[in-house]
């Protein structure tokens, strides 16, 4: 029975240990340019560097936990991470569930079509979008007159799109711009029509997700995102990967 | 539980088996096509039909019907010959190759079903009707198909069952069927089990009112058979 005792209190010990952390933060790592994983494991990319910068500014030590996009927001509701840095829209379906801080930075959504495609010949059009994200909303709500095609990937609508099944997609502007038309398969492709960013609809930017009744937490990261913006930290970081400001109006 | 969001989205839940119910539907109608006189080939053994017709039943049966589902969809239009062919428009379509899969795919097993249940029609039947001097093609029209369709009965029930679990696979191809439903409530608000279990419901009531038309139906065709008391 002793024995038990002490092999707990070391066991209890141990797991105290690994979460010493303050504050555990979910990120995805299948996002290019955004997060994405290094061979060695080590998940790299905007939203990681970002992560650590608000560590740094709360004077918290931080613990990032890899965590599947489908996975993420149940992970932060059982308890499995205190913060989502994952890219993350702010969006008012989301919020029934979560509470998100201010933005970090907000991307506009676009379309991409065979070059040459205009955005006033789209009704009637096939139109390509992931299942359930804020472009599926925003298609549905603004372009009622387009066929929507529904995918659980990005990768799968890039396959059609060359296929010939969808005419157009509609998706965040820097994912395709990385993810497709620098590709090999992505050319003779292009943006067309406008870039959207319709609040209604795209919510107001990435944030960082919380539960539900941790404002403390949620105004801290507010605060710190604030804060990194004015020290000159932000600006550096969006440096590394983009060639304008991402943080957006 | 947050079902408050399955009631928001029921149209799209509505919609969705809408669309489970008439590609079921659809493919089990002409999968039957197929299958009659295939299944009568097969029971003949007529020379070259024959084993043209066992390839075709060893091919669908002997592979996943997502698999079946993934070389007709991006598998044919991987080639450039077959995206400029006179086949493309139908092909371009998520729903015509979901339906052309699923009607080969239930063709091919209601092929050896009906092949069963012709085999096992009892010869006395066929004697019967032939001493009653019913031509060849009446004994067929007459007496050995129907005897055997009433025969198959019992296991075509099941080929329904496994027709309409089969056809989730559509969802991974972008058509908004029943799971497409549940699978776009996971995806917009990351909730997995009410979507899910929504599904699921769905599913078994349509399960249920086939497996009690079945068990009409052979109430009605197979009261010969019972055993009564």
């Amino acid at each position: 029975m002793k024995k038990f005792v002490i092999a707990a209190t070391v066991a209890a010990t141990l797991v105290s240990a690994a979460n010493a952390a303050d504050i555990n933060i979910c990120v995805e790592g299948a996002y290019p340019p955004f997060s994405s994983t290094e061979p060695s494991g080590e998940v790299v990319g905007f939203d990681i560097d970002i992560a650590n910068a608000l560590c740094a500014e709360m004077g918290q030590s931080c613990e990032l936990v890899k965590t599947d996009w489908d996975g993420i927001i149940p992970a932060l509701l059982e308890g499995k991470c205190d913060a989502i840095i994952a890219s993350m829209s702010i969006t008012p379906d989301r919020m029934q569930i979560i509470d998100f801080s201010t933005k970090y930075y907000n991307s506009p959504a676009g379309f991409i079509g065979a070059e040459g495609m205009m955005e006033s010949g789209l009704d009637g059009q096939r139109v390509g979008v992931q299942r359930g994200t804020i472009h599926h909303s925003f298609m549905e709500g603004v372009f009622p007159n387009v066929e929507l095609v529904l995918y659980g990937s990005q990768d799968e609508i890039y396959l059609d799109l060359v296929a010939g099944r969808v005419d157009a997609i509609m998706a965040d502007s820097i994912a395709m711009q990385e993810g497709f038309l620098d590709t090999d398969s992505g050319a003779g492709y292009a943006f067309f029509g406008e870039s959207y960013s319709v609040p209604e609809y795209h919510g107001d930017g990435a944030g960082v997700g919380v539960r539900q009744g941790e404002e403390e937490l949620r105004d801290a990261f507010s605060a710190a995102i604030t804060a990194i913006r004015e020290s000159g930290e932000y600006s550096m970081i969006n440096a590394e990967y983009f060639d304008f400001d991402i943080f957006g109006g | 539980m947050r079902f408050d969001l399955v009631a928001d989205n029921w149209v799209m839940f509505a919609e969705g088996a809408w669309m489970t119910v008439q590609l079921t539907a659809l493919s089990l109608l002409i999968g039957f096509c197929i299958a009659l006189p295939a299944g009568l080939i097969r029971a003949r053994r007529i020379r070259i039909l024959s084993p043209l017709i066992n390839i075709y039943v060893y091919a669908f049966r002997g592979t996943p019907l997502l698999v079946q589902l993934f070389l007709v969809y991006y598998g044919l239009s991987q080639f450039e010959a077959v995206r400029d062919s006179f086949a493309w428009p139908v092909l371009r379509e998520a729903y015509w190759c979901a339906l052309i899969t699923f009607s080969l795919n239930s063709g091919a097993y209601a092929t050896e079903i009906i092949r069963g249940a012709i085999e096992t029609v009892p010869k006395g039947e066929l004697e019967a009707a032939k001493s009653l001097g019913l031509s060849p093609r009446k004994v067929d029209f007459l007496v050995l198909i129907p005897s055997a369709l009433r025969r198959a009965l019992p296991q075509y029930g099941n080929e329904v069952v496994f027709m309409l679990h089969g056809s989730v696979v559509a969802s991974v191809i972008t058509i908004q069927d029943i799971l497409g439903a549940g699978r776009t409530l996971n995806a917009r608000y990351y909730i997995a089990y009410e979507g899910f279990l929504t599904a699921a419901a769905l599913y078994m009531s349509i399960t249920f009112v086939l497996v009690f038309a079945f068990r009409m139906l052979e109430r009605r065709y197979l009261r010969h058979l019972r055993v009564s008391h």
